[in-house]
Order: structure tokens, then C-alpha cells, then sequence
């Protein structure tokens, strides 16, 4: 995949349409990196003129901060500020909710505004703009699918439609769980759990929401989050159901529905 | 004697006026140990909020069910305090049923509508008492609840049926000593559902009647009274409180950690130590999070006073549904506990402090941060950021925190990602 880097389209005095924050899962863990792939090649195949950051790319501190170290998401923020403010950079679009609430919510009063947008927004943007166009009788047409709230995107930024519209555009049965929407049950990663031991208690968030959803009986499990990802994979496994019932990111699933 | 009557009433309304007075004073001054916080930004919204969320009741209609009797207990209370204020004139100046010839006609609407209200009152009370009680509702089971937080709830709606049933009978007796003539018990028109009661009271003398009619109005109005002075010790207090509450709940939105200026500060200087050398130099060191209720805002004790301990917050909490130890409720019930605490010690702190005398490093650990709790709480309390405001003292403070935490710390400070991978590696996924 040929993607460039923000210092590149700075070298030629060129700036691109968005800047793509690829956050540090999706960078380095494995499943996550599939996610960023997808979206990566629908930006390109929709001709988005998009960078990244690359290596100049450092964590957003989401996780320090809501652990209690202020001073390390301090630190964090000034340095990315610094860098995206360099670049001149005015629009963000990221593909993990706790990067898009962080950048979006905190980094203003830091000295960073920018307009972020989350990916699931962004593809219903392209969707929209007739950008993407969905295949005819694709693979997901009929299919049960049922769509997990992220608390960051959900709850925490009252994004609830764009990622039901974007998935609704597959001719799908979309199912919602009883705790959906503004009620949706966390996955069990945000707050900083995802780096830690659950405390102990009768059973596990991410089972109990593994088993809500496969309940459902649906046979995808629509995500919006790399944590979120990791957590409900995980769940489904303990249902026992991991090979009826995939958890996949929506930008996975509108990359391989996509005409070309 | 009619003099030694309304001598008595006065001294009855004085004291638990007084009374009444003294404990809100109280109450507003372990409010006020909280630290300072500027929420006067936006009153347009913040009324709308007001009308919105505490008049209107915005969030319990999430349970339509639910809230259409909390509706009826709520409406009954407020209107019904209009024939409150007519009760008070009447024991004072010694009249009875003062705005009946002032308002004419409309004083018999009036009556009616209060007593269609109280009826309702009482069965919606009945039936929350049921619910409380008899079906096995998770939250109200929950052990949250345990010895005086369950009684408190109960001895409320049963208070407040009795109000109504007491409010009724003195209605039933004076609209028949009223059809009798009776002197001092004016006609009115025949009260709307109470007038259809008066066979109770079939074959009894005029002189019973009065007894029961006189005996029923002082046991309301001095019930009413001692349910006053009842309410700001009790979870009951929402219905004052809700209303501040509401005003001043977070605008901001609920992704956004509030942020610490003296921190941003000092990474500032770090950075840039030019900058440094100009600025003003602090006259106290900063103390980072909180660990007793005076290190919270006071619109975090306002929170924990207005909290009628419903636990629709532990009931949507991911922790709490799991078995673990953090239950937002308790959260909020400790954090008055311990401001409760601080009060009757004179302000004094004493040993003990919120953080491990009242809430565990574990509860604290639990939170996702989902804001389900805050989501929920009809009354727009945040139990979330007192628990994030506590982790920051944990960890700034104390260094206290899970190995696997120090662990993600360090790799964010040196790998630029909370996991242990080479920045180098970053852009590793668009090759691979």
C-alpha cells in the first residue's frame, strides 16, 4: 500500500484533504492493524487525499489520564499538539474512539483544535457523498448483524446513527441488543482497564457482553473500537461461538462491500 | 381554647421551621468544604436544563411506567402544598377553610384536583412500596441498601400515604358536617372523590364528626411538619436538591476530563524552561486528585446530598452487573457519609479519610469511565468524576497503582504506545 506521511506532503508543500490518526493499536496490535489497513484502503480507493503521521505518531494519553496520571497525558498532548500544529493540520479522522474524544474534547484547551471526526462518521460522510458505493447483493445482505456502541463514541460524544446508517446501507437484518444505544454495556477496556486485571467479581464485562450479543443471534458482531474489538473477540470465544460469530470493525465490513 | 389552639399551631410551625432552617444550614456548609468550581457559564442552557431534567423530569422517562407515577408523587406534593399554605392561615388566624369564600367555585376545582392528586399519591406510593418490598427489583435488593438506607425509603412513602389517607378523612368529615349545617363548616360544593366516602362515616353525631374532622387535620398538618423536618436527613432531600443539581450539571461533553491547569503549567516549563523563568512562583505546592471530601468540587457533595439513592446508576454500571466491588451508588452515599462526617466533627477531618475510610482503592480501580452512571442519574449527578478525580490522588500522590499500570506509564513515556513496541515499528502496518 502506498500511504504518505504528513512530512511528505509537507516536503511538497502540499497538505491533504485529512490528516488519518492511526492510534497505537491500531498501529502495533495485530487485529487492530487489519482495521487500519481497511480503512486505509477505502480512503484510497475512494481517492481521499490522506497522511499520516508515521513514526512522528505518539500515544494521546487517553489511558494515562483516565488511570490517574495527568502529568504523563500532559506530556503527551503537548508533544502531539506540537506536531500537529507544525503540520498545520485542520482535519482528523480516527479510527479508534478514544483517540477521536481525546483530540476532539481535550486537546483545545491545550492549544489543539482541529476538526476530528470518527471513522464510522467519516464512511458515512463518503456514503453520503456517493463516494462509496455498496455492492449489489453483497455478502452481508440478509445477514444477522448487531452493532456494539463504543462508550467513547456512544455515551461519551452521543454518536449513535452514523454507524447504524453506514451499516444499514448492506441490505443486513441489523438486531440491536436489550443495552444498546445510550444504555449500551461497556465492553470492559476503557478507563485504562485494557492495560490492567479486571478487579475481581462474578464474571468478566467482556463476557457478559460476549454472550449478549451472540445471543442475538446475529452472526457478526459490528464494532467501532480496537479495545472494544479485543474485548468482545474475546467474549464470543468464551460463548463458545467463535466460529459461527465474527467480530468485525464496520470499516472492515464496508471495505470488502465496497465496488471497486 | 380556640386561642390555645392556634398558640399551639404557631409553636408546632416555629420550631420545625426552625429546625428545618438549622439542618439546611448545615447541610449547605458541608457543600460548601467543597473547592471552588465556576459553573455560572450559560444560564440560558442551565435554566433549560433546570426546566428540562428536574421540573420536567426528562431522564425518568426512560422507565415511562415509573415515571408516570414518580409524576403523580411529585405533582401531588407540589400542588398539594398550595392547600398546605391555606391549612397554615387557618391554624394561625384560627379560621377554617379561609379561601373558600375568596375563591368561590374555584375552590371546590381546587379541592377536587388535590384530592384526585392525593388519591393517586397514595396508590403510586402503595405500589412503590411493592416494588421496593415484594418484587425482587435488583437495585432495590441490592445490599447498597442495607440497614437505614432501605427503612429511610420505606418509612417515607409510608409517611406519605398516610399524609393522604389522614388529608382524605378530614375532607370526608367536613364535607358531611357541611351538609348537616353545622356551624363554622362552611358549604362548599361536595368535594370530587370524597363526597363518595361519606358513608364510612354513616349514624356518627356531629360532635364525633368534628373530633374525627379536627383530629385528622392536626395529625396531617403536624405529620407534615415532622415530614419536613425528616427530609434533610433523609435520601428524600432530592426533591430540594434536584433542582440545583440540574442547573448546575456538566455542559461539557461527558468524554471530556476536566483538566488540570497547574499541571498543563508545570509540562509547559519542562518544555519550554524559557518560559519558566518569567513566571510568578506558586505560594503553595498544588495538591494533585482528591482523597477527602474537601478535595472535591462542591458541586460533587451537591451531587452526593441530592442522591435519593435509586441506584439506576449501579443498575447500567458494567462493574456493578460483574460482582465487582464499585457500586456508583455507594460512591455517592459515602461521599455524603463522609461530608455528613466532616459536619458533626465542626469541619474538623479528623483520621479518617474518604479515600480507604469510606471508598476502597478497588472500587476505584473497577470504573471503565463508560458514563453509564452518569447517563443514567435522573437528578444529572456525575459519580464518575469524583472516582477519576480519586484515581489522581492515587496515582499522583501516592504512586499508587496496579504493576500492570506502571508498566503501561512507562512504555507511553518511552515507547510513545502503552505497549511495549519500538517507535520505530509504528508505521510497521502499512508493509506488512
Amino acid at each position: 500500500m502506498q500511504i504518505k506521511t504528513m512530512a511528505e506532503y509537507f516536503a511538497n508543500g502540499e497538505t491533504p484533504e485529512v490528516l488519518f490518526w492511526v492510534g497505537c493499536a491500531g498501529s502495533f496490535d495485530q487485529r487492530a492493524q487489519k482495521i487500519t489497513r481497511a480503512f486505509a484502503e477505502i480512503l484510497t480507493k475512494t481517492g481521499t487525499q490522506f497522511a499520516v503521521l508515521g513514526k512522528e505518531e505518539a500515544c494521546t494519553g487517553d489511558p494515562a489520564r483516565r488511570a490517574g496520571n495527568e502529568f504523563l497525558f500532559q506530556m503527551m498532548a503537548y508533544n502531539n499538539i506540537q506536531v500537529l500544529n507544525n503540520y498545520g493540520v485542520k482535519k482528523i479522522v480516527t479510527a479508534c474512539p478514544h483517540c477521536f474524544n481525546t483530540i476532539k474534547n481535550e486537546y483545545p484547551e491545550l492549544g489543539g483544535s482541529y476538526e476530528v471526526i470518527h471513522h464510522t462518521t467519516f464512511l458515512q460522510q463518503l456514503i453520503d457523498e456517493g463516494r462509496i458505493k455498496i455492492k449489489e447483493g453483497g455478502s452481508f445482505k440478509g445477514k444477522k448483524i448487531t452493532y456494539h456502541d463504543s462508550c467513547y463514541l456512544g455515551r461519551a460524544n452521543g454518536i449513535y446513527e452514523a454507524p447504524r446508517a453506514v451499516l444499514e446501507t448492506l441490505d443486513a437484518d441489523l438486531v440491536e441488543m436489550k443495552r444498546c444505544k445510550s444504555k449500551g454495556l461497556c465492553c470492559g477496556a476503557g478507563g485504562a482497564q485494557m492495560f490492567k486485571e479486571e478487579e475481581k467479581g462474578t464474571t468478566r464485562i467482556n463476557f457478559e457482553r460476549g454472550h449478549e450479543a451472540v445471543a442475538t443471534g446475529a452472526s457478526v458482531i459490528a464494532a467501532n473500537c480496537p479495545f472494544c474489538m479485543t474485548m468482545l473477540t474475546d467474549g464470543v470465544k468464551e460463548a463458545g461461538k467463535e466460529d459461527s460469530v465474527k467480530v468485525l470493525d464496520i470499516a472492515e465490513i464496508i471495505a470488502a462491500e465496497m465496488k471497486e | 381554647m380556640q386561642i390555645v389552639s392556634q398558640l399551639l399551631f404557631l409553636v408546632a410551625l416555629v420550631a420545625a421551621v426552625y429546625f428545618f432552617s438549622r439542618r439546611v444550614a448545615g447541610i449547605r456548609r458541608n457543600i460548601l468544604r467543597g473547592r471552588d468550581i465556576d459553573l455560572s457559564d450559560q444560564p440560558a442552557l442551565r435554566w433549560k436544563n433546570l426546566v428540562l431534567l428536574a421540573f420536567g423530569q426528562k431522564k425518568m422517562f426512560r422507565n415511562p411506567l415509573v415515571a408516570v407515577l414518580h409524576f403523580f408523587v411529585y405533582a401531588g406534593f407540589i400542588i398539594i402544598n398550595l392547600e398546605i399554605l391555606e391549612i397554615i392561615i387557618d391554624g394561625v388566624a384560627g379560621t377554617h377553610r379561609i379561601f373558600a369564600p375568596v375563591l368561590g367555585p374555584l375552590y371546590g376545582i381546587l379541592i377536587g384536583c388535590f384530592e384526585i392528586l392525593a388519591v393517586l399519591v397514595a396508590v403510586s406510593c402503595a405500589i412503590f412500596l411493592v416494588r421496593r418490598n415484594i418484587l425482587k427489583l435488583r437495585r432495590f435488593l441490592s445490599k447498597d441498601l442495607d440497614g437505614w438506607p432501605r427503612s429511610d425509603a420505606n418509612y417515607i412513602l409510608i409517611t406519605e400515604i398516610v399524609l393522604m389517607a389522614l388529608f382524605l378523612t378530614m375532607n370526608t368529615a367536613d364535607g358531611i358536617l357541611q351538609s348537616r349545617g353545622v356551624p363554622h363548616y362552611v358549604p362548599v360544593q361536595p368535594f370530587w372523590v370524597t363526597q363518595h366516602f361519606a358513608g364510612i362515616f354513616n349514624g356518627l353525631s356531629d360532635s364525633t364528626l368534628i373530633t374525627i374532622e379536627r383530629t385528622a387535620w392536626w395529625l396531617h398538618i403536624l405529620g407534615v411538619l415532622a415530614f419536613l423536618d425528616y427530609l434533610p436527613y433523609s435520601k428524600h432531600l432530592h426533591i430540594v436538591l434536584a433542582f440545583p443539581n440540574a442547573y448546575y450539571t456538566r455542559l461539557k461533553p461527558k468524554g471530556r476530563m476536566d483538566n488540570m491547569p497547574e499541571i498543563q503549567q508545570e509540562v509547559l516549563y519542562a518544555m519550554q524552561p524559557e518560559l519558566a523563568a518569567n513566571a510568578a512562583p506558586g505560594d503553595t505546592p498544588p495538591k494533585f486528585g482528591a482523597k477527602d471530601v474537601h478535595d472535591l468540587t462542591w458541586k460533587n457533595l451537591l451531587d452526593a446530598f441530592a442522591c435519593t439513592e435509586c441506584g439506576r446508576c449501579s443498575a447500567a454500571c458494567p462493574a456493578t452487573q460483574t460482582g465487582k466491588a464499585l457500586s456508583p451508588r455507594l460512591i455517592m452515599m459515602k461521599t455524603r457519609d463522609r461530608a455528613e462526617e466532616i459536619g458533626r466533627q465542626n469541619g474538623e477531618a479528623g483520621d479518617k479519610t474518604l479515600l480507604r475510610g469510606y471508598i476502597t482503592e478497588e472500587e476505584l480501580r473497577a470504573c471503565t469511565s463508560c458514563n453509564a452512571c452518569v447517563e443514567e442519574c435522573p437528578v444529572s449527578i456525575n459519580p464518575l468524576d469524583i472516582i477519576l478525580q480519586m484515581r489522581r490522588h492515587l496515582i499522583m500522590e501516592e504512586s499508587s497503582a496496579p504493576q500492570e499500570w506502571n508498566m503501561m506509564f512507562s512504555n507511553i513515556e518511552n515507547n510513545m504506545a502503552p505497549w511495549k513496541f519500538s517507535p520505530d515499528d509504528r508505521d510497521a502496518w502499512i508493509n506488512s
